[in-house]
């Protein structure tokens, strides 16, 4: 899977968790651009990410991810 | 909405946009609070149940403790849940919260009294909680453990955790077995179903708190959902069934009744026997079962008719078998049995009838069957009937909707229907509410919607506070005839001010409309109020989406319109100062 294939079902993840169809993520992406992203909500949104992907996150990975980029790394590393 | 077709994930995903369309559609909301007093994480709980609450018509404003603070704010109160005077509290703990376990070499005298300590810390928490909010209490009871110390001997040793989780789960239910506003949500249950490894996954413990898995937080929600629906009477009522390759396997029109797979000699034909049995348990918590099938009679009866079927054509109180839409047939049925067709579930094998059934009437299940072996599993896990209590008059309700056929025949026989109702040799018994009857009278208050002039729904509690208190007069009113025993059938609470009496709930069950019952509840009510010196009684009529039937209700009692507003809700009034003349009826009172 591309790093672009990836951004756009990550996008279609996040509007679904915060309900907002207008939200696209990018590389830079962190929890302070979007409102609704606080601690309870990242659970959900680590889930969904995991079962759109078909993959697990470690407790290491949850803790340490800066910004969606850094996600979509391991992401790529995991399914490929 | 049915939620049963989405998978955990994607309800966890989708929470914001399927909350946001349940609450959208145009139903009448039954309005709730409820606490979540929580020994770990419950914010998806919440979500979660109210999901499943939205799906079964209650709308639901939330208390949630802080962070693991279910014990302190049971036990010491806080302002914000006094205020939020909770309608459901439920207590979502689990064996996380426990607070000392036995070690391995502990003796039974130490392992008994950690157990005492441990019960003893929770049941002081309930008692506490049902004398401050008098409300319905639901506790989680607790799940296995995810290691054993000992092994299998965990569940044999006094001192093994298996051990002491089963035993605290039996002191739990006995508290519940006697106590009548408290249900145990099954926990322990419901991680075996799941699989206890899934459920305990310890990741979801350690990144969050949170003390079951994150998918499978769903089935939590939904179950604690199932008791909360069942306590306000939205439990379903009965089943409507398919019958080829639904109660047995082939097609008896096609096959032939010999050919049909049934009974112990094929494995198919197990399968098919295993599901009937399961329906027919049915029976015994007061579901009724009927049948709905594109067939000739003749044929639907000669299956059902084989020696080797375990339902047998009396099990059934309407048998539909013929070409006509099953959607005309289950509207019919619904009729015949005065109940509305979103009390039945729908079973059949054939997604076609079921996707016409969801259309003409999106409140009715229908299961997804699959494969005949996964048919009992496809209803089990619904919840459908969950059971909070089982009075007498759910165990015997199929022996009353046969009655009730029987004196249709009778009716059919007379040309008069005054000579019916007098050939039925009926007799009520009219009098103020007794304990025995507690339970019964709430479960009435929460089930009727048709027959019922205010729907106020009360909780047993409530009940015994109209019953004690001098400043209401209240009836019940039990109806029998020469077929049968229908039971309480009949509640009125009026209030007492000065000389009026304002009539706050008046209510009949649907079974024995036409009967004139609620003629002589209204003498009954005229004398006991006339006793006490009221000189007018007030009756009222809220409108809602079912009770249309009673609209002139008070009109026919012959009482007077004072006042309508807008919203179509009507104050009537009587006076009863200058003498009564109630229709005469062909009922013995008491």
């Amino acid at each position: 899977m591309k790093r672009e294939e990836i951004f756009e079902k990550l996008n279609g993840v996040f509007q679904d968790v915060f309900d907002d169809k207008s939200i696209t993520v990018n590389e830079k992406t962190t929890a302070d651009d979007i409102e609704q992203w606080d601690s309870l909500e990242h659970i959900n949104l680590i889930l969904a990410v995991e079962t759109e992907f078909g993959m697990k996150f470690t407790i290491g990975e949850t803790t340490t991810m800066h910004n969606v980029g850094e996600m979509a790394d391991i992401i790529l590393q995991r399914i490929s | 909405m049915q939620l049963n077709s989405y998978t955990p994930e994607t309800l966890l995903r989708k929470y914001k946009l399927l909350r946001r369309e349940m609450l959208a559609e145009n139903i009448q909301w039954l309005d709730k609070r409820i606490a979540i007093l929580g020994g770990s994480t419950t914010t998806d709980i919440r979500k979660m149940l109210e999901l499943f609450l939205l799906s079964y018509g209650i709308r639901e404003e939330f208390y949630e403790s802080e962070y693991g603070q279910y014990w302190q704010d049971a036990m010491f109160g806080t302002q914000e849940l006094l205020e939020f005077h909770p309608d459901i509290i439920f207590i979502h703990t689990s064996n996380r919260n426990i607070t000392q376990y036995p070690i391995a070499s502990d003796d039974t005298q130490t392992v008994n009294a950690l157990l005492e300590a441990e019960y003893n810390k929770f049941s002081a928490m309930w008692d506490k909680l049902a004398a401050d909010y008098k409300c319905p209490i639901i506790q989680n009871n607790f799940e296995y453990p995810f290691w054993r110390l000992l092994g299998n001997a965990d569940a044999s040793f006094v001192s093994g955790r298996v051990n002491f989780i089963t035993r605290l789960n039996l002191k739990f239910a006995e508290y519940a077995q006697s106590h009548s506003n408290f249900y145990i949500n099954d926990i322990n249950w419901l991680s075996a179903d799941y699989g206890l490894e899934a459920w305990s996954a310890p990741y979801y413990w350690h990144m969050y708190k949170y003390a079951l898995a994150l998918p499978a937080i769903p089935r939590l929600g939904e179950s604690v959902a199932n008791i909360i629906k069942s306590i306000y009477g939205k439990n379903k009522k009965a089943f409507a069934l398919d019958l080829d390759n639904t109660l047995w396997g082939g097609i008896v029109g096609d096959d032939g009744v010999e050919n049909l797979q049934i009974g112990q000699e094929t494995s198919i034909g197990q399968v098919y026997s295993e599901f009937q049995q399961y329906l027919k348990a049915h029976e015994q918590i007061g579901v009724i079962l009927n049948v709905v099938s594109k067939n000739e009679t003749e044929n639907a009866l000669a299956g059902l008719k084989r020696p080797d079927s375990i339902l047998k054509p009396e099990d059934f109180i309407a048998i539909k078998a013929n070409w006509n839409p099953k959607s005309e047939n289950l509207q019919e049925i619904a009729q015949e049995l005065s109940l509305l067709p979103e009390s039945f579930v729908f079973i059949d094998d054939n997604p076609a009838e079921r996707a016409i059934i969801n259309q003409e009437f999106p409140l009715v299940p229908t299961p997804e069957m699959g494969r005949p072996e996964n048919y009992i599993k496809a209803i089990d896990r619904g919840g459908y009937f969950e059971v909070t209590s089982l009075t007498k008059d759910d165990i015997s309700r199929g022996i009353m909707y046969k009655d009730n056929a029987a004196r249709s025949k009778q009716q059919a026989s007379f040309t008069n229907y005054e000579e019916y109702l007098r050939s039925l040799e009926m007799r009520a018994e009219i009098k103020p509410f007794i304990p025995i009857y507690f339970s019964r009278i709430a479960q009435l208050t929460n089930k009727s919607n048709q027959f019922n002039l205010t729907t106020l729904r009360c909780t047993q509690e409530e009940i015994q506070h109209f019953a004690e208190n001098p400043n209401y007069i209240t009836l019940y009113g039990k109806l029998q005839d020469k077929f049968g025993d229908n039971g309480v059938v009949s509640v009125v609470i009026g209030e007492i001010k000065g000389t009026e009496l304002h009539i706050r709930l008046w209510l009949m069950s649907c079974r024995v409309l036409k009967r004139d019952m609620e003629f002589a509840m209204m003498r009954e009510l005229v004398r006991e109020a006339s006793c006490q010196g009221m000189k007018t009684i007030y009756g009222y009529y809220y409108p809602t989406a079912k009770n249309k039937m009673v609209q002139s209700f008070y009109e026919k009692q012959g009482f007077t319109k004072q006042q309508e507003d807008k919203e179509g809700n009507v104050v009537w009034s009587l006076d009863i100062a200058s003498g009564y003349q109630g229709k005469e009826t062909a009922i013995h009172i008491n």
